[in-house]
């Protein structure tokens, strides 16, 4: 039997689920759709190279900022020009607020609200997870509302505003801060701190971060108040510590000098990041069929009577493997002990993927700090060169949902190519011309679904915290 | 209670995103409180599937009531007028057909954002393959998925909170509106954008101001100076409260050291220039400021010119003052 989910709402964007059920109603086969297609590579084909940077943010509501950077990167790669050092920091302070911001608004908003569904009113955890997180209604919306938007005031200062700001550039920021800001900035900070530690995680950030294993942590969150614990109690009742597995590999393209690039997959050491490994198939893409291209020869044509394609996403792959990115991989990749643990017993689950996000809240706010306090008010933010005609170049980052990797092309002064492998490309990817399916669509099989089944299906896909208008672009 | 259905599609969400930002309450407690709710919203709603179809049809069918149809996102109306550049999920006809639908419920019809307001990014490939376009606009001419002649219940056209994102302001003080006291045609300026916010200009409380005065221009990104003359910005064209009522605590494009892209405007995605490039003739920017006369412009540009400080032309080209302003025994009590 084959079902339909959609619209599978509390994700960005749109997003369509196919699964085919055995008679006992557990999951075969998952087809994973992206239905809306906007086509930003082409839109910025025949721009201005600059122009990337207007544009690009604009692929995405919620993680705008880090398409803003990855153009940035790119541009900076192709006219051969090394940021500013307070361009550094600055940047990192205005993608590291996005991506945290993002980490807060994934828990409470899209994922916590399915432990609140009525399938659940028998658990024991029931009553005080419903009060706490149904969805608008809930106690914790109306707390984290204004931690979030107060965070996001870290923004006002760098940015200028959130979603959509040109403040980064290829050579820093555009934004200098003064030395007055530079303290009310790291106010805003230790107002974040505050709600981390005082309502999601119920502990110092770095008490959190240290936690070395799995035991180490079901020790730590045994009857502790805070968002975090309760969810891990509810995930340990439901066992979804060992549900939704992915490819097993994992990849990383390194972020803010903290987490390094590479990729890894359980039972193995990891390896460095070689770009030169990654292309894109659209076999089962309503694109233009032809060979898997690296992005530096992409293409993005329309072929929407295609027949077998089910999904505007294209396939990406690393050597051909499918695999999976966001701030699981991050630390995996970086050999951070507590998911290593947890991945090395369990397999990459809604559990571990969730509690990465929070090792990620922990460890970056004390690092955002450090960075505030590097900060060298006078000295330049931006540095400055000539525009190229003739280049190319590549800009790696990491979203908060994981890798996002932009390749420009200039000829003649203008974009003669652009594209575009954005995280959840990689997390929700179609199956590829060898058939082999992408993270989301191997990480749904085996599980129930349809009439009367708990809502795991719901777990499973939010925990991969995917941002399907970033997906297609 | 004014109830709200929302639907995303042709954009990015960073509106929703924005939104999510309200002040100084948070959104949920602010607009429950003013009497409005949501039926259903993509984001935050806990339906999903069939059982976010059911109210989606209920609505559509006239079956369950609501007052306003949010619509984020461009009308996506291709290829070749099918809609299939964005299905429903789970359903399968398109997200057009469904706007269309409820549109014809709904008391108010609000197009949130300049994409589902004009077009916006999404109309802006060459030759706009997507066949994109907003409600009632397309660009700058009336049109539209829903047709010059559309006119929801309450006898208005779509209201068009343009800009790209809204700030939520923009959208909490226009619902707000409708439930205190409803919302007239006279209410709207020209592009149905409401006066709330689109009677100011985003030039009005520039925190450049002294170097717009004096025409002490920066030359490249991060100096200090005013970003009309060489930068691109357009904030003395474009409607918007931006530095009367900051973004994100204390923030506006200007404020972050950028240009104003005018993103409130039809058509500011093809501006036809960089958008970090002032387009000029004759050494003459072409955007002259709305209301002002071209002969008076250059008079002015060229007398102040001759008049500016050494410590505001100086600093106009840096990335933080280096002159401070001079402290002297005034007298003033």
């Amino acid at each position: 039997m084959r079902i339909t989910l959609g619209p599978f709402n509390r994700v960005e964007g749109d997003l369509e689920v196919h699964l085919d059920l055995d008679s006992a109603g557990e999951v075969q086969d998952a087809r994973v759709n992206s239905p809306l297609f906007r086509g930003f590579e082409n839109i910025l084909i025949g721009r201005a190279p600059a122009d990337a940077l207007a544009i690009v943010p604009r692929i995405c509501g919620i993680c705008s900022v880090a398409q803003s950077a990855a153009a940035a990167s790119a541009l900076a790669d192709a006219m051969g020009l090394t940021p500013a050092p307070n361009g550094v920091l600055a940047r990192n302070l205005i993608q590291a607020t996005e991506n945290l911001a993002d980490h807060l608004t994934h828990f409470y908003l899209f994922f916590m609200p399915d432990f609140a569904r009525a399938a659940y009113a028998e658990r024991s955890w029931y009553p005080a997870m419903a009060d706490r997180f149904a969805a608008v209604k809930g106690s914790a919306a109306e707390e984290v509302l204004p931690a979030r938007a107060n965070f996001l005031k870290m923004m006002g200062f760098l940015a200028g505003k959130w979603p959509h700001s040109l403040a980064l550039q290829p050579g820093g920021s555009t934004r200098a801060m003064s030395a007055a800001e530079r303290i009310r900035i790291l106010a805003l900070l230790r107002d974040f701190r505050a709600f981390l530690e005082g309502r999601l995680l119920g502990d110092r950030l770095e008490a959190v971060s240290a936690l070395p294993s799995e035991d180490a942590l079901a020790a730590w969150a045994a009857g502790r108040p805070g968002d975090f614990p309760a969810f891990l109690a509810a995930a340990a009742d439901l066992g979804l510590e060992t549900l939704g597995q992915g490819s097993g590999c994992f990849m990383s393209y390194g972020a803010y000098g903290l987490f390094p690039a590479g990729t890894w997959c359980a039972g193995t050491e990891a390896s460095p990041l070689d770009p030169g490994r990654i292309s894109e198939d659209t076999c089962h893409a309503w694109l233009a069929d032809g060979d898997a291209l690296h992005p530096t020869r992409g293409e993005t044509l329309v072929d929407a009577e295609k027949p077998d394609a089910y999904t505007w996403c294209k396939a990406p792959r690393y050597g051909g493997t499918a695999l999976e990115v966001g701030a699981l991989a991050r630390q995996l990749v970086g050999a951070q002990p507590l998911l290593r643990d947890l991945v090395l017993r369990h397999g990459g689950s809604v559990t571990a993927r969730v509690t990465a996000r929070m090792i990620e809240l922990a460890t970056i706010l004390p690092a955002m700090e450090s960075w505030v306090r590097e900060l060298a008010p006078g000295e330049p933010f931006c540095t400055h060169g000539p525009q190229t005609d003739e280049a190319e170049g590549a800009g790696l980052v990491e979203a908060a949902r994981g890798s996002l990797g932009h390749w420009i092309a200039i000829r003649r002064g203008r974009i003669a190519r652009y594209q575009i492998v954005a995280p959840t490309t990689w997390n929700f990817s179609p199956r590829d011309r060898e058939g082999r399916p992408g993270p989301l669509e191997q990480a749904l099989v085996g599980l129930p679904a349809g009439e009367g089944a708990p809502p795991l299906v719901q777990h499973v896909v939010r925990s991969f915290d995917p941002c399907m208008v970033c997906t297609v672009h | 209670m004014i109830s709200i259905v929302w639907l995303q599609s042709g954009g990015c969400g960073g509106c929703t995103q924005s939104l999510l930002c309200a002040e100084p309450r948070p959104l949920f407690a602010e607009l429950r409180d003013a009497g409005i709710e949501f039926v259903w919203h993509p984001a935050l709603s806990v339906e999903s599937g069939s059982e976010a179809l059911a109210v989606l049809e209920a609505c559509a069918s006239g079956e369950r009531h609501f007052d306003i149809l949010c619509v984020e996102g461009a009308m996506l109306r291709g290829p070749g007028g099918s809609g299939k550049f964005h299905l429903m999920s789970g359903d399968g006809r398109p997200l057009t057909a469904w706007v269309d639908r409820l549109a014809r419920r709904a008391r108010w019809v609000f197009a949130i954002g300049s994409c589902s307001a004009f077009g916006g990014f999404s109309a802006a490939t060459p030759g706009n393959p997507l066949e994109a376009s907003g409600l009632q606009y397309e660009g700058d001419e009336a049109g539209g998925l829903l047709g010059d002649q559309f006119r929801s219940a309450a006898g208005l056209p779509v209201v068009n909170i343009a800009g790209c994102p809204v700030h939520p302001g923009w959208v909490v003080d226009t619902l707000e509106k409708v439930a205190l006291e409803g919302l007239a045609l006279e209410d709207l300026d020209e592009f149905r954008r409401p006066l709330l916010y689109a009677e100011e200009l985003v030039h009005h409380g520039c925190p450049r101001n002294e170097y717009y005065e004096f025409k002490a221009s920066a030359l490249k990104t991060s100096d200090l100076g005013c970003l009309m003359e060489n930068l691109g910005c357009k904030g003395t064209q474009a409607h918007a409260d931006c530095n009367l009522r900051p973004w994100n605590g204390s923030g506006s494009c200007l404020r972050g050291g950028y240009a104003c892209i005018s993103c409130t405007e039809p058509g500011f995605e093809a501006p036809g220039h960089p958008f970090q490039e002032t387009p000029k003739l004759a050494g003459i920017p072409i955007g002259l400021p709305t209301d002002m006369p071209k002969a008076w412009f250059v008079a002015l540009a060229a007398l102040s010119k001759s008049a500016t400080p050494k410590r505001v032309r100086d600093n106009a080209v840096e990335d933080h003052p280096v002159i401070r302003p001079a402290v002297r025994k005034t007298g003033l009590k």
